[in-house]
């Protein structure tokens, strides 16, 4: 019924192009911004922030750069927890090498830093496809985790051989280490997932997105139409590894504040990050945080559920929650491979419709 | 002779026998591949569960004991009996055919024509739920499997080589087993594929779904077939590593040695899986015998990765691929 475009005039092409044509959909989502940025930091506990909110924004993050990879441009990536390693190395040796810089700017320079590692990594993609490539993409996150662990110059030659984020403040706010308010972390990562939200989208709408799906849907023809197959894959490569090493470092900095690698950035992250995309939909910037929220909250929910209400041991719960993610993957690949943006689309669809029958 | 090529001889000659393991787990990879052009990352997953299960048998455990116990606060963990390792094995493989049925029938039935991408997701969601059934159903330590396999230093080798080069060559009683297994493996996979109706009506579908499909094959039926066998290939796979290192979550991992196997050579070729194999286990065992001191050590972890690369990209089909041949 609130669902119209009907009444909605678009008097320009900029107003013709809008991410939110539909009235309603621009307005829910200026009031999802707003509970964001103004309403949720003043709520929010320190367990909220930890459990549940800052690994939604940073995994989606992630989510996002991988869906640009191989959601847009079709190059499967099983190497996304050894590039997210590469952003959290790059911050720390940028914090403890500058410290006199913003880290914001480190951030976004640990970002920049992944990408041309990623797009190192990405070389081969213009003769491996496939699953040759999926494959290939693990060469980078075992040998990426292997050189942190290995190198000690990557972690400043600390005995323990993990990296501690010192604190590091803006405007005077700690946001970084151990001193930091709970509202703090938030904001700063919510800046984050916002910008990188809007980049993603405007580029994935724009010229080199349409370039990227070009090349996802037969490479080939699309070489043929004068897509330039390198550029298109590297940059998507390059992008992909952006979002990716901002998530990173920020999975490192403000979130857990240590890491060792091994455990962190191993090979599970990877399929994390990849099952977020395919339960969200491949493709979609949307999918990327409707997958990121699903499998941050799944386990939180099943863990209150079996060990806080029946009261069953840990190991158990950990047990079951794999047995369910796996089994709604595969029920989500067969009852919608396009995942959870494809059930959003629908919804939509036939709520333009609703109340009446055509 | 110098002293360094001897450890270099036997450090090759353990590489050929991890090789033969490495290419006993990319087997399954490729049958199941080569039948229905699905990319089954469950296999390692597989040669989990199906160890899990032997042991289990073998030890009479109650099966899913610890959710029993925990729902209905119990305290059953064995019906007290042991079932010898010939027999469980029969079980256990009874098990695997069961799995490869209800896994055809309830997932893969429902995603034919999807694209291959989407198959290969569903089988690492089908490893994750495998992981954790198998974990639920018999539990989680780590057990030790012992199905009668001799095991510990060959002392024939270790004296032969020593009257030899004066320096006696640690090989594994098991690492041979394994070879010999494995070798006969190959030899029964390519007499059933070649020889037997149902190996041809596996090439047909193999070659062509929907010819196959009009000539009277019953697709269900190849599958299913063909889960089974690589239900049985993780069951072999599952024994060695089991026997080797413990029944235990890592021995999953296995599958992640076995990819780039695979990449090397090919996801579609048999006798690529054996040569990948053997050239991987080589090639990462000298690697590490030679330049693992100097770089800090185990890069066993990636070498195999980089080296399946590096080769790729000057034959992206792999060794014995069949040749890639795109049209608009």
């Amino acid at each position: 019924m609130f669902y119209r475009e009907a009444g909605d005039f678009k008097t320009s092409y900029v107003d013709d192009n809008q991410t939110f044509p539909i009235k309603f959909d621009r307005y829910r989502y200026y009031v999802v911004l707003f509970a964001a940025f103004a309403i949720v930091p003043f709520i929010i506990n320190d367990y909220w922030v930890n459990a549940v909110f800052l690994p939604f924004l940073i995994y989606a993050i992630a989510a996002i750069g991988l869906n640009i990879l191989t959601g847009y441009c079709g190059q499967v990536s099983l190497g996304t927890g050894g590039f997210m390693a590469v952003g959290a190395y790059a911050c720390y040796k940028l914090m403890t090498g500058f410290p006199e810089v913003s880290i914001f700017i480190h951030i976004i320079l640990s970002g920049g830093i992944t990408a041309a590692v990623c797009v190192v990594f990405g070389l081969p993609s213009l003769r491996i496809k496939g699953f040759y490539l999926a494959v290939a993409t693990l060469a980078a996150q075992f040998f990426l985790v292997w050189l942190f662990n290995k190198v000690s110059w990557f972690y400043n030659y600390s005995a323990s051989g993990q990296i501690n984020a010192p604190e590091r403040t803006i405007f005077g706010i700690a946001v970084t280490g151990a001193q930091t308010a709970p509202w703090a972390a938030y904001l700063f990562c919510l800046i984050f997932t916002f910008a990188s939200a809007i980049i993603a989208r405007n580029l994935t709408r724009g010229m080199t997105g349409r370039k990227w799906m070009a090349i996802r849907d037969m490479d080939i023809a699309a070489e043929i139409i004068g897509v330039n197959p390198l550029k298109a894959k590297l940059s998507a490569f390059a992008a992909s590894g952006f979002f990716v090493g901002i998530a990173g470092a920020l999975f490192f900095a403000v979130y857990l504040g240590a890491v060792e690698v091994g455990e962190v950035f191993g090979i599970t992250k990877s399929f994390l990050v990849l099952f977020m995309i395919i339960i969200g939909g491949l493709g979609s910037i949307f999918g990327s945080f409707a997958g990121a929220a699903f499998l941050v909250l799944l386990p939180v929910l099943l863990k209150n559920v079996l060990v806080g209400t029946l009261g069953w041991p840990t190991d158990l719960a950990a047990h079951l929650e794999f047995m369910i993610v796996g089994a709604l993957i595969v029920i989500f690949l067969i009852a919608e491979p396009h995942g959870l943006a494809q059930l959003w689309r629908v919804a939509k669809e036939k709520l333009r419709l609703w109340p009446f029958p055509h | 002779m110098p002293e360094q090529l001897v450890f270099a001889m036997e450090v090759f000659l353990n590489g050929l026998m991890a090789g033969v393991l490495y290419a006993l787990v990319a087997l399954g990879f490729v049958l199941i591949y080569k039948a229905s052009g699905i990319f089954n990352y469950a296999q390692g997953v597989m040669a989990l569960f199906a160890a899990l299960t032997l042991v289990g048998i073998m030890e009479g455990q109650v099966p899913f004991a610890h959710l029993i116990n925990a729902m209905l606060g119990t305290e059953i963990h064995h019906f007290g009996w042991h079932v010898p390792g010939v027999l469980a094995i029969l079980f256990t493989m009874a098990v695997m055919v069961g799995l490869a049925w209800i896994v055809n029938t309830l997932i893969f039935r429902h995603l034919v024509n999807q694209e291959p991408i989407i198959l290969f997701m569903a089988t690492i969601g089908l490893a994750y739920f495998l992981e954790g059934f198998g974990d639920i159903m018999w539990g989680a330590d780590i057990k030790k499997l012992d199905v009668g396999l001799p095991q510990g230093i060959n002392l024939w080798i270790d004296e032969t080589t020593f009257n030899i080069f004066d320096y006696g060559f640690f090989i594994d009683n098991l690492d041979i087993v394994a070879t010999v297994v494995a070798a006969l493996l190959v030899c029964a996979l390519v007499i059933f594929a070649q020889y037997t109706k149902q190996g041809r009506a596996m090439r047909a579908v193999a070659d062509d779904h929907q010819a196959a499909l009009s000539v009277g094959i019953s697709l269900n039926f190849i599958w299913v077939m063909v889960w089974s066998v690589a239900g049985f290939v993780a069951l072999v796979a599952g024994i060695m590593w089991g026997t080797k290192s413990g029944v235990q979550f890592s021995l999953s991992l296995i599958a992640l040695k076995a990819l780039p196997v695979l990449m090397l050579g090919g996801f579609t070729s048999i006798p690529g899986a054996i040569v990948g194999g053997l050239i991987i286990g080589v090639g990462e065992k000298l690697f590490e015998f030679g330049f693992g001191p100097m770089l800090g050590g185990a890069t066993e972890n990636w070498f195999a990765y980089v080296l399946a690369l590096i080769f790729l990209v000057f034959r992206p089909q792999g060794l014995f691929g069949e040749k890639i041949i795109e049209r608009v």
